[in-house]
């Protein structure tokens, strides 16, 4: 067995972890990954601090405060970072809610909502502090590629690796770059 | 004699009132646009189409063509101008493509493609922008709006309407609805319109006509806006 050198992290920040499922989506190709690469922090490892990596990989963008501090520790430790999908590289549907005042956001799900409980908004300090506006990572700390989709297709996301990691700047064919 | 400039070295004939773009159009040479459809008159304000003639960068669409003029068009330094100019086209506006309608149809989308658009760079706006469902067979959504007037030329020059029309300068831009009441449920617009087919982003949609064609049949998913406005691409 070749020496796994390569270590990669990844998360999802204000994502649904659609990216994250494309991801399995290459299939049998992940026994090829994994014997070129360590996975750090990920949801498939389970742990939860990014520690010094190759590769960070963030899917989904900021929406909270709890969201910053990840992608903070994943800019620190990671020497390339990507954004995956939609909502890392323009806040994605989840900044579909930046044009409404988040008081009325709030009061629309957890109070005029039918069927709830108490109709109360939540406020507990465990909970991360919201943002007025979803942004896309690169608006916080410096991204260095981007892998568009809705998700990207395990295709392209394969195709983006492979190259990645062979030393290659990435880079996907006309079919395998949409915004969608 | 046949009078002709050269693009990008290649020697492309015109005749005299034709436009750089219109000689390129005539030649199957593809200059990136949005805001220009040989159906209208030009407008000149995306400026995708920026070639550089003689040293000097002109809009194609509005630039006569003079005999001799050598135009460079499909260059790494306007190429990146243009893609510059289509990633401030997507932070001004509010363009989320996996919820929009004409997602794969769309010229907007498809110029971001061809340029190898990975991420829109800038930072968002995230305006505020009217959604405008008023009309029973026709939406209009103007978060993906880019003010290229094409509905305003259509409505006005092939529709005889006057529907649309384009208020304030600059961010201030909005796109407005020619009815006392502002709405466009309050025009004879009607979705055979010239005006509605015309729109080359999903802000001007007819209703009950989205996701009929499934992804994968789709005008730009296996061509490039060059194939298709070259004439190419055709299956
Ligand atoms: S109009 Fe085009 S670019 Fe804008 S959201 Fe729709 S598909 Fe995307
Ligand atoms: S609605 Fe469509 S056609 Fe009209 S100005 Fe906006 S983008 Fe252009």
């Amino acid at each position: 067995m070749t020496e796994r050198q390569i270590r990669l992290a990844t998360c999802s920040l204000a994502g649904c972890f659609g990216c994250h499922m494309s991801f399995l989506d290459i299939d049998e190709r992940l026994f090829d990954l994994v014997e070129l690469i360590e996975f750090d922090r990920t949801p498939l490892t389970d742990i939860k601090h990014c520690g010094p990596c190759d590769v960070g990989i963030v899917e989904g963008g900021v929406c909270n405060a709890e969201n910053v501090h990840v992608l903070k520790e994943f800019r620190k430790n990671c020497k390339v970072l990507v954004a995956i999908g939609a909502c890392a590289i323009n806040g994605g549907l989840p900044s579909l809610r930046n044009n409404i005042d988040l008081w009325d956001c709030f009061q629309e799900v957890y109070q005029y909502e039918g069927g709830l409980e108490g109709g109360v908004v939540p406020n507990d300090p465990e909970l991360p502090l919201p943002f007025d506006k979803v942004h896309p990572i690169y608006e916080v700390v410096k991204v260095d590629y981007f892998l568009p989709g809705c998700p990207p297709s395990g295709d392209a996301i394969w195709r983006f690796l492979t190259d990645l990691l062979a030393g290659r700047e990435p880079k996907l064919e006309y079919e395998q770059l949409h915004f969608d | 004699m046949n009078k002709t400039i050269t693009i990008d070295g290649l020697s492309v004939p015109f005749q005299e009132g034709q436009t750089i773009m219109d000689a390129a159009l005539a030649a199957g040479v593809y200059i990136p646009r949005l805001c220009h459809n040989p159906e209208f008159k030009p407008h000149g304000s995306c400026k995708l189409c920026t070639v550089k003639v003689n040293g000097r960068n002109v809009a194609s669409c509005t630039m006569p063509a003079v005999e001799g003029q050598q135009v460079l068009n499909d260059t790494d330094e306007l190429n990146a101008d243009r893609l510059a100019l289509t990633q401030m086209l997507f932070v001004e506006g509010n363009h989320l493509c996996p919820a929009c309608e004409k997602s794969g149809n769309c010229q907007l989308q498809a110029v971001a493609y061809y340029l190898g658009m990975m991420s829109p760079h800038y930072n968002h706006f995230y305006p505020q922008r009217e959604v405008d469902a008023s009309h029973p067979d026709v939406i209009l959504d103007r978060n993906r709006c880019i003010y290229c007037e094409l509905c305003v030329r259509a409505s006005r020059d092939a529709d005889g309407k006057n529907v649309f029309g384009l208020s304030g300068r600059g961010i201030q831009s909005s796109l407005v609805v020619n009815s006392a009441s502002g709405r466009l449920g309050d025009t004879s617009l009607a979705a055979t319109d010239k005006a509605v087919q015309v729109c080359p982003t999903g802000a001007i949609l007819q209703k009950g006509k989205g996701f009929t064609v499934p992804i994968g049949r789709r005008v730009f998913d296996h061509h490039t806006i060059k194939e298709i406005q070259t004439g190419g691409g055709h299956d």
